[in-house]
């Protein structure tokens, strides 16, 4: 089928309020979370829908603090479309798309002030704790935004902190029964954009033929955290105000599949 | 022959292997795939191609070729945070898996072509490129290329002078003599196409090594094999049932 016969097929589909795998239009894939998947990891989980399987592992080292913040432990997101999870993606430097989801995903824990980064340093000015979060897709199938903050935040509740020595040295072989401590569960929820339609949880099919996107991080409460937009068309105000609205919704019902 | 007695750190016989389990066909976008786990090493492999290679001036007019990727996953070793991406240690992996496995695949029907086999690791305990190797033959076989037998490897060695299969991350760093030899095997014919070591060893240590190791893979080969008699025998019956169940449909349409 041709690329533009398939994006009127699915269109099409969509004014009926209908998807390839007859799920509607604001309806998310079934998500299973599977906890502790690496033995090597501090922290890690595993995220199945549909043909999606992310994997994410937590890597927590003793590190020096930026000099603008002497007294905080560092956080840092990284996000890399394997080749071996779909055949769009190619192997070797993390493409735009890996960065700009690995971004999003960062600004939204990062901004919900979920974890007390004062709670990481060790000794200020000196040592702290940087926690790492590497998000893989082990099979793709869309909406990796989405699908990796969930996979990095059951990944993180799943992180205890290595013993660190008096010397500041670490033993990462001997974890302590402490977790990262996290005051929220941040999720981010991306609106897509198809004509004037509006799409949850897109398969990589669907993916393709977006219109624009808008990813909405919220707190517990609803608070909004971090926003993104993306693709070439725009939205009117309205559009924003009830992808918003959306975002708070669905991310409650994803919330509580970390609960 | 030498003494076979040893006790291992975490009870297991000589020519005990940790525990084993695979799955074929676990990536439903690639052309073929498997999961391949060893005590703590769990290998992912995804097969995609034949495809057309480029850069061009890599094509070969008288054959496809195989092209193996081995990553490591930044949280999948011991300590701390490994760098993501290539580095000296895991391109030199790549080639000698590429090699191990060459051997076993016919891709003269697909010239300029290439199969890439992507393999990445979501945890690690030794043993890592044997693990990669079994499941990258598991999924080249789910991705239906055309090979004489599949390939089987394992860490072989010794400790103190005592043959052992399976070397653990604690064995490879055994307090006394120890030598780390990774092998793969083809099964059918007991050839080596992989053949690694470090340590300190005498010649006829390595040979006995290696022929002990070739008789105890077969436990390795027969899980490879189930993996894949497993996947297609659901799919097999996956069909006579849509077709009995097409039968019955039909047969009440004529009523």
């Amino acid at each position: 089928m041709s690329q533009e016969t398939l994006k009127t097929h699915l269109e099409e589909a969509f004014a009926k309020n209908i998807r390839t795998d007859g799920r509607k239009l604001l309806e998310f894939r079934n998500i299973t979370i599977d906890r502790g998947v690496s033995s090597t990891a501090h922290g890690s989980a595993r995220v199945r829908a549909g043909n999606a399987e992310i994997i994410a592992g937590v890597k927590i080292d003793v590190g020096t603090p930026y000099p603008d913040t002497p007294d905080e432990g560092a956080l840092m997101v990284n996000a890399e479309f394997l080749a071996m999870s779909h055949r769009k993606h190619e192997g070797g430097r993390p493409g735009i798309d890996s960065i700009e989801t690995a971004r999003v995903i960062d600004r939204t824990i990062r901004e919900s002030k979920s974890i007390d980064v004062k709670k990481l340093c060790l000794i200020p000015g000196e040592k702290i704790l940087m926690v790492s979060v590497d998000i893989v897709p082990i099979a793709y199938d869309g909406n990796m935004i989405d699908l990796g903050t969930i996979a990095a935040m059951a990944a993180l509740q799943d992180a205890r902190i290595p013993t660190v020595h008096e010397d500041g040295s670490v033993d990462y072989e001997n974890l302590t029964e402490n977790p990262v401590p996290l005051s929220h569960l941040p999720i981010a929820v991306t609106v897509f954009k198809y004509d004037d339609m509006l799409v949850v949880d897109p398969t990589e099919v669907e993916e393709r033929y977006y219109d624009a996107r808008l990813t909405v991080g919220t707190l517990d409460d609803g608070t909004p955290c971090a926003l993104q937009k993306g693709g070439s068309a725009s939205f009117t105000v309205e559009e924003i105000e009830e992808i918003i609205s959306l975002a708070q919704k669905k991310g409650d019902e994803l919330r509580g599949l970390l609960k | 022959m030498t003494k076979k007695e040893i006790t291992r750190h975490d009870g297991r016989k000589w020519n005990e292997t940790r525990t084993i389990s695979a799955q074929a066909g676990v990536i439903p976008q690639a052309d073929g795939s498997a999961v391949f786990t060893i005590g703590n090493s769990t290998a992912y492999a995804a097969v995609y191609g034949p495809q057309e290679l480029h850069p061009r001036f890599m094509q070969n007019p008288k054959t496809g070729i195989l092209r193996c990727h081995y990553n490591m996953l930044p949280f999948s070793g011991p300590g701390s945070r490994g760098r993501p991406g290539p580095n000296r240690r895991s391109q030199e992996i790549s080639m000698v898996t590429q090699n191990a496995l060459s051997p076993v695949v016919d891709l003269t029907d697909y010239p300029n072509s290439v199969v890439d086999v992507h393999i990445e690791f979501t945890q690690t305990d030794a043993g890592s490129r044997c693990a990669g190797i079994c499941a990258a033959a598991i999924a080249l076989a789910d991705a239906g290329i055309v090979m004489k037998d599949l390939v089987s490897a394992v860490a072989v060695g010794h400790l103190d002078g005592t043959v052992v299969i399976d070397l653990d991350g604690e064995e490879e760093h055994f307090d006394g003599e120890v030598a780390d030899i990774p092998i793969a095997i083809i099964p059918s014919t007991g050839e080596v196409t992989l053949l690694q070591m470090d340590g300190l060893t005498q010649p006829e240590l390595i040979i006995e090594a290696i022929k002990r190791g070739r008789e105890e893979i077969e436990v390795i080969t027969k899980v490879q094999r189930d993996a894949l008699l497993k996947k297609f025998s659901s799919e097999i019956t996956g069909v006579q049932e849509a077709k009995t169940a097409l039968k019955k449909i039909l047969s009440e349409e004529k009523k």
